[in-house]
């Protein structure tokens, strides 16, 4: 029996449809996200499995039992907000105590928890302080502490991490991660990072304008996008879309290309479905690490193309140089060992791994496949 | 880095600063200056010196007098039942009024519902009516409720009158308040009086000083509603002071009728200087931080 269940979940305000009809399936001790830009409604999905908002139509299961009619309480869920939302009276003892108090548990068996939870997050020591008197990762794992203290069957994570700067939110993310392999529970994580998504996710639910665009591993969402939107949201630098057309190459199809006024054509790999889009415009798909300088073993590589452009800005980020150049008028992101980057200006041969390319029907905006 | 003096100078613009504030409040102190000068002098020398001038010979029998057996009207028992009336009502009706509105607040900001912002614009109408527009229809309501000229019905009519703006007060607070806090708790299992006992109450602490201030102050100073709804020896002390200020029977005493202005208005200032830290707090603070 599956963790959690969505079945075509609808919700409108007012007549405005916020989620057009979500189906999800997470298997116990998941890791799923949900990520997507601001406005994608999945804070509201998530919302809807806490049952903080209602369900307009279809039907939300947690292990096993339909929850839509339930409150909050008793779906047997726990959440960390985005804010926190440490109670700001209550010292961190009381806080992550609080929802055993209102169950009715017994004292010795709440200080039991508040000891278990405070030693797996270490914070032993702040035990008696209050939210007002620690750090915003000491509140993050407040927050933490009080969703686990209550054993639920289900977290819930609202991005938890946002408010965090950039250094604390890596640590904080590992930690996470660290804290599902030991608890082992399943978990709902919403986020707007892509990074995020990739890292902590067994699963991925890459949202927009209230629908979802892909459902996979962060593997087959990455290698395997399935339209232009997934491509550009997950991966950064992001995806470089290059509008081509499709052209007879010899016995097979090719991509016509053109860069500083030369014309050339790329085989298209995995191309039998360009078939029927012969003569006609698509968007070539290839992500900046798949157009690298010249490598002694490309002869391994299978379908790599090689071709000398002109670089016209260059971006050290440390481990890799960005170059920037223009293929088909549009900027095209390469990612190269810095060693070998050519400056501004200069010609660079560039190594084009074309057997990960992907192509989209600009129209729909769909995968061509 | 250059240093930068934290102090400011002492220039012409600071003195003049200084000297306006000072000013200001030996203006503001001058009133209550002259009440408890006079309230201390006796008869004789209040009439053959200076209204300003300070006390040559100290006596409390001004103030005595006023507790105990200045007359007010046809009675003469000084302002002491009085006093304790003005307690016996305003107390309840601070509290209750209160509470009402925190609660009013409460639900106006967390457990929105439909209409609840205009039910909420048509309370806050209610900071804009004056008392002499409902007067007639408070003593009708009064007479029908069967507490027409009792505690009971001046504590009714201002904590109705209350209500409109500790409402105003809470709302307000609360609306900087985050919904996640109140969320979290409904996660945890708290329910709508829970969440407003253990949450939202201890963090109203400066709001209440704010409320019960306001409120203190305008039901003990009232004096429209004490003059209409009660009567004789119910009367709140407002009521009392003005009758014991027009009893027109033998001589004029001054320095009785400052001793019972002030009597009249300590219990106002005792708040004051009490909660006024918080008040000042209540009405700048921004409110709960993460």
């Amino acid at each position: 029996m599956g963790a959690l269940s969505i079945r075509k979940v609808r919700k409108s305000y007012a007549g405005t449809e916020i989620l057009k009809g979500i189906d999800l399936e997470v298997e116990q001790g998941e890791f799923l996200i949900l990520v997507g830009p601001s406005g994608c409604g999945k804070s509201t999905l998530l919302s809807m499995i806490a049952g903080l908002d209602d369900i307009t139509s279809g039907e939300v299961h947690i292990a096993g039992r339909r929850v839509n009619d339930l409150p909050p309480k008793d779906r047997d869920i726990a959440m960390v907000f985005q804010s926190y939302a440490l109670y700001p009276s209550m010292t961190v003892r009381e806080n992550i105590s609080f929802g055993l108090e209102i169950r009715k548990i017994p004292h010795a068996e709440r200080e039991a928890a508040v000891d278990r939870v405070a030693k797996i997050l270490q914070i032993e020591h702040l035990l008696d302080r209050r939210p007002s008197q620690l750090s915003g990762g000491q509140r993050q794992r407040v927050a933490m502490g009080r969703a686990i203290a209550r054993n639920p069957a289900l977290f819930l994570f609202d991005e938890p991490l946002s408010n965090l700067d950039a250094k604390l939110r890596v640590e904080m993310r590992t930690e996470i991660k660290l804290l599902h392999q030991r608890l082992g529970t399943t978990i709902v994580y919403v986020t707007h990072d892509q990074i995020e998504a990739m890292t902590l996710g067994d699963k991925i639910a890459v949202m927009k304008a209230g629908e979802v665009q892909q459902f996979g591993t962060p593997n087959e969402i990455y290698r395997n996008p399935a339209n232009l939107f997934v491509a550009g949201f997950m991966g950064s630098p992001a995806m470089n879309f290059i509008p081509t057309r499709v052209v007879e190459a010899g016995s097979g199809l090719g991509l016509a290309m053109e860069s500083g006024g030369e014309h050339f054509v790329f085989p298209a790999i995995n191309g039998e479905a360009l078939r029927s889009k012969l003569g006609s415009e698509i968007i070539l798909g290839i992500r900046p690490e798949q157009i690298t300088e010249v490598v002694d073993s490309h002869g391994d590589v299978p379908h790599a193309v090689t071709r000398s452009i002109k670089v016209d800005l260059s971006e050290p980020t440390g481990p890799d140089t960005l170059l920037l150049v223009r293929l088909n008028n549009t900027k095209v992101t390469c990612r190269v060992c810095p060693d070998f980057a050519a400056r501004p200006g200069e010609q660079m041969k560039l190594l084009f791994d074309l057997s990960k390319a992907v192509y989209f029907d600009p129209a729909t905006e769909q995968r061509i496949r | 880095m250059a240093e930068h003096s934290v102090k400011p100078k002492m220039g012409f613009g600071r003195i003049a600063l200084y000297a306006f504030i000072t000013y200001c409040c030996l203006y503001y102190l001058l009133p209550l200056t002259v009440m408890l000068f006079n309230s201390i002098k006796d008869l004789n020398e209040l009439k053959s010196g200076n209204l300003l001038a300070f006390p040559h010979t100290v006596t409390f029998e001004p103030w005595v007098k006023a507790w105990n057996s200045a007359c007010t009207g046809v009675t003469c028992d000084g302002l002491k039942g009085y006093f304790w009336n003005s307690v016996s009502f305003v107390v309840p009706a601070v509290l209750i009024s209160a509470l009402i509105g925190a609660f009013n607040g409460y639900v106006l900001t967390m457990w929105r519902f439909r209409g609840s912002d205009a039910l909420f614009m048509a309370l806050m109408l209610g900071c804009f009516i004056p008392f002499q527009a409902i007067l007639l229809p408070m003593a009708q309501t009064l007479g029908v409720l069967g507490i027409a000229n009792s505690v009971a019905g001046l504590i009714f009519v201002h904590v109705v009158y209350g209500i409109a703006f500790t409402t105003l007060f809470f709302r307000n607070y609360y609306v900087t308040i985050p919904d996640e806090l109140v969320k979290a708790a409904r996660i945890d299992g708290a329910g709508f009086f829970t969440i407003f006992r253990r949450i939202v109450l201890p963090l109203s602490g400066p709001i209440i000083v704010v409320t019960v201030i306001w409120q203190f102050t305008q039901i003990w100073n009232d004096f429209l509603f004490g003059v209409v709804f009660s009567s004789g020896e119910r009367q709140p002390i407002t009521v009392a002071l003005n009758n014991l200020v027009n009893t027109s029977t033998g001589v004029k005493e001054y320095n009785v009728d400052m001793a019972a202005a002030v009597i009249a208005a300590l219990p106002t200032l005792f708040v004051y200087v009490v909660a006024g830290k918080y008040f000042v707090r209540g009405l700048t603070a921004g409110a709960v931080k993460g």
